[in-house]
């Protein structure tokens, strides 16, 4: 009963997005108030409706009602409650319900604190927010229900795939389709403006907040899964190239290259126009990340689906909304009124020059995840583009712009003195070159390359602070001084920081694992010990040991160094009967710099155990990095000026707007 | 500098940006990309000692041996062709006899391949899609179970 309620809730979204895509749009064309008042309600009733859906769906899994089709393929009734609830979007038809519902409540914001916004905008944006919708739900009810009920009803359920219950990975997805669906929001601002034909600072002030919060959720998403693949695939690498990371990493780096230019769109009206095409082109990414994932174009863990209907159904949606808002913005786009002039050396520049660099990375990350689909499509050649391809495009791109990354907020608007940027910049500057120096005396037998990578991460940091310590006058006025001016600098500002500073810190953590990590395979009866990094590893015993819904084989691995013992690692192989599935659990030992990992392999016919180990230098600070970018994010995403519906008051109007 | 010589200035970096990923991305497309064979499309095409290549198919039953110091030996198959692949290391856990893989490595002058990374990702049912088209192409395809998707072959008992 509660599933069918579900079902129909549903339907019912359907039709009041129909409505809500309609009418609004048709009361904004009239100037009729009326028309575009059915905006609001409608959003509202439609999150509701979703919301509903997604909670039936919920009560299903956690009560295992296995006459449900979708809970039998994908639950179990001994599965701890997380994964059960984690289960409902571990599966093709529960994430695309979870993503509609993402949608609605971006909907439902708009809708609740959308007052100050022009009354024709808002109505705009409700519409082709509800657009999305459509698209969506119908794909839903027509090729992915995830209501179908089974008749009779089996006992019990076939299972998750193992691999997907794990606690990050049961939180990866959600992050991640906000942040996706996120742009779904910039996106329908910007198709609302080049309807409306007029980019105003309202417009822009909207972006900037919801451009930060998708932003900020694919970051999370995006280190979630990185993680994840880190300690459960059992190879100690943290990101593989592989076609469905780069699927969420383009729109990530795109959305990035968004955030630096809604920052020029807001603060002096200059490179509108591209800021509307970067809005259509994140939203575009992560369609498209999301047809790559869910199409089964890509086979691996997240294609659930390999069903061609869904497959042309999603490219369907992709073709009309990537298709139809680009050729809205080739006829509309040329009437925006461009503004704000400024000279080749300026914030405005260097924030192009990010946008550039970034526009290349993601143009080089496109060819290399879609090349050999297109190849394999045209001409059935198989060849696999791995990271050698993304080392020599991706990486020589990025490089120059992680360079420029501090000069950037030291420079003025309009016309900057460069002369005086780079001045601030030679603490800095100094810094790095005593961390190149450093590292090269300290690991010389790495690769040549690393001392420049160490460099460049100081340099990030360093920057960052230099930039935090310019502002609050630090050594140049009195201690007291600086205190004060450092808690009233806009949060914005320290976000900025954050974000750039956490930069640093995961590139030195990539460098790090890339430049220095140790390797052992080896094989060993218990008692026996092999070294690698200046530890001895001596595995104790091999036992077994019965998990809620697994039974694990454990290798007890003690560590010492130097004749001091450490504590053991008690790396694991489980074996899950009801998905008949192994998984390896790897077994890290972190004191923060590095990372010793160790993954227990198959018995060997001699009765050893095949260990495999890494010591991974500064492995944990890619994650460490990852969340201090997230919570520059945060940090931005609280500035008052940005928040949704936060008054201006005459004051913050009158003051001289403070630099980013 | 006037307004035109501003923009034709940022049009020239656009393009200088444009150019360097264009060739950065040919460069890369001539040196690191690694092609698929199938055991047969090696006997056809013949692949140099050294190239890096993924060689695919099915692990051939009762082919697993263990060779200690944490290295074995199988052979792949597409019942055409056959080679026999060293690796060391640990093996990823959906590996099985009979079931497919993709290996990546090289071909030593011997006619011998090492592998330093074997994949079998993923799934109990998960064929790669390169291993399912070079069965097909060499008439050995025999389950459309390998190709279903993951929740409709799950458990193989199918539900009637």
């Amino acid at each position: 009963m509660i599933v069918e309620l579900g079902h129909f809730a549903l339907v019912l979204a359907l039709g009041v997005s129909l409505v809500q895509m309609a009418v609004p749009a048709i009361g904004a064309h009239r100037r009729e108030a009326p028309l575009m008042r059915v905006a609001e309600p409608a959003a509202l009733l439609q999150f509701a409706l979703v919301a509903l859906a997604f909670a039936a769906l919920t009560y299903a899994f956690v009560v295992s009602d296995f006459s449900v089709k979708l809970v039998y393929d994908n639950s179990h009734s001994a599965k701890p409650l997380i994964y059960k609830v984690s289960g409902v979007w571990g599966n093709h038809e529960g994430s695309m319900v979870l993503w509609v519902l993402i949608l609605a409540l971006f909907g439902a914001l708009v809708a609740l604190f959308g007052n100050n916004l022009p009354d024709t905008l808002r109505a705009r944006v409700l519409a082709v927010q509800a657009s999305i919708a459509v698209a969506f739900l119908l794909f839903i009810l027509f090729t992915s229900n995830p209501f179908l009920r089974l008749d009779p009803a089996p006992f019990e359920g076939q299972g998750l795939n193992p691999i997907l219950q794990d606690r990050a990975l049961a939180f990866h997805p959600p992050w991640l389709y906000a942040g996706y669906v996120g742009f779904s929001m910039t996106f329908s601002f910007a198709v609302a403006a080049l309807i409306e034909g007029r980019v105003d600072a309202s417009w822009a002030r909207w972006v900037r907040p919801w451009t930060l919060a998708a932003w900020l959720s694919l970051t999370i998403g995006i280190a979630m899964g990185s993680w994840w693949a880190y300690y459960t695939l059992g190879w100690g690498g943290f990101w593989f190239w592989d076609p469905v990371e780069n699927a969420s990493l383009m729109p990530w780096i795109a959305g990035t290259a968004l955030l630096h230019s809604a920052i020029v769109a807001e603060k002096r009206g200059a490179l509108k126009s591209w800021t509307i095409l970067l809005a259509i082109l994140a939203f575009s990414l992560s369609l498209l990340g999301t047809f790559l994932v869910r199409s089964g174009v890509l086979t691996s863990v997240h294609a659930f689906a390999v069903d061609p209907a869904r497959g042309s159904f999603i490219l369907g949606i992709l073709i009309v909304f990537v298709g139809g808002s680009l050729a809205l913005y080739a006829w509309r786009a040329p009437m925006l009124k461009t503004g704000g002039l400024f000279a080749p050396l300026s914030r405005e520049s260097a924030l192009l020059m990010n946008n550039m660099l970034l526009s290349a990375a993601v143009a080089s990350v496109f060819v290399g995840t879609l090349y050999p689909l297109l190849l394999d499509g045209l001409t059935g050649m198989k060849i696999t583009v791995g990271p050698p391809f993304f080392n020599y495009t991706f990486v020589p791109i990025f490089v120059p712009l992680l360079c420029l990354v501090p000069l950037g907020p030291l420079l003025g608007w309009k016309r900057a003195d460069v002369k005086a940027a780079a001045e601030r910049l030679l603490a800095a500057a100094g810094l790095a070159l005593v961390a190149c120096l450093a590292t090269f005396a300290v690991a010389h037998d790495g690769p040549w390359l690393a001392p420049f990578g160490m460099a460049l991460a100081v340099w990030l940091v360093a920057g960052a602070a230099s930039e935090i310590a310019w502002r609050i006058k630090l050594f140049s006025t009195p201690l007291a001084e600086s205190l004060g001016r450092a808690r009233r600098l806009p949060r914005a500002a320290w976000g900025t920081a954050l974000a750039h500073g956490g930069l640093g810190i995961a590139v030195a953590g990539i460098v790090g694992v890339t430049a220095w990590r140790a390797e052992l395979i080896t094989s060993l009866a218990p008692g026996e010990s092999a070294e690698i990094a200046g530890y001895t590893l001596t595995l104790e015993q091999v036992g077994l040991r019965d998990g809620p819904n697994y039974e694990a084989t454990v290798g007890v691995v003690r560590v010492a160094r130097d004749g001091r013992e450490l504590g053991t690692l008690l790396p694991e192989k489980r074996r899950f009967p009801a998905e008949r599935q192994e998984k390896t659990e790897a077994a890290i030992r972190t004191n923060g710099f590095a990372d010793l990992y160790v993954v227990l392999g198959e018995r060997a016919g001699d009765g050893k155990w095949v260990l495999r180990a890494y010591h991974n230098n500064l492995a944990p600070w890619i994650w460490i990095g990852g969340a201090i970018m997230a919570l520059g994010g945060a940090m931005s995403l609280m500035d008052r000026r940005l928040r949704v519906g936060a008054p201006t008051g005459a004051r913050a109007r009158l003051a001289p707007a403070p630099a980013e | 500098m006037t307004r035109k010589q501003r923009r034709a200035a940022f049009i020239v970096v656009a393009l200088g940006i444009l150019g360097l990923a264009v060739g950065l991305v040919l460069y890369a497309m001539s040196d690191s990309i690694v092609y698929f064979y199938s055991p047969s499309d090696v006997v056809e095409r013949g692949v140099e000692p050294g190239e890096r290549i993924r060689l695919g198919g099915l692990v051939e039953q009762d082919s697993l041996q263990d060779l200690g110091d944490a290295t074995v030996r199988f052979n792949v198959t597409d019942f055409v062709e056959t080679f026999t692949v060293t690796y060391r290391g640990v093996l990823p856990d959906l590996f099985r006899e009979g079931q497919g893989v993709i290996t990546e490595g090289a071909f030593d002058e011997a006619g011998g391949f090492t592998a330093d990374n074997v994949l079998a990702k993923h799934d109990e049912y998960y064929m790669p899609p390169e291993v399912a088209d070079a069965l097909k192409k060499s008439g050995n395809w025999q389950g459309e179970g390998a190709e279903k998707s993951h929740s409709e072959t799950y458990g193989q008992g199918s539900y009637p």
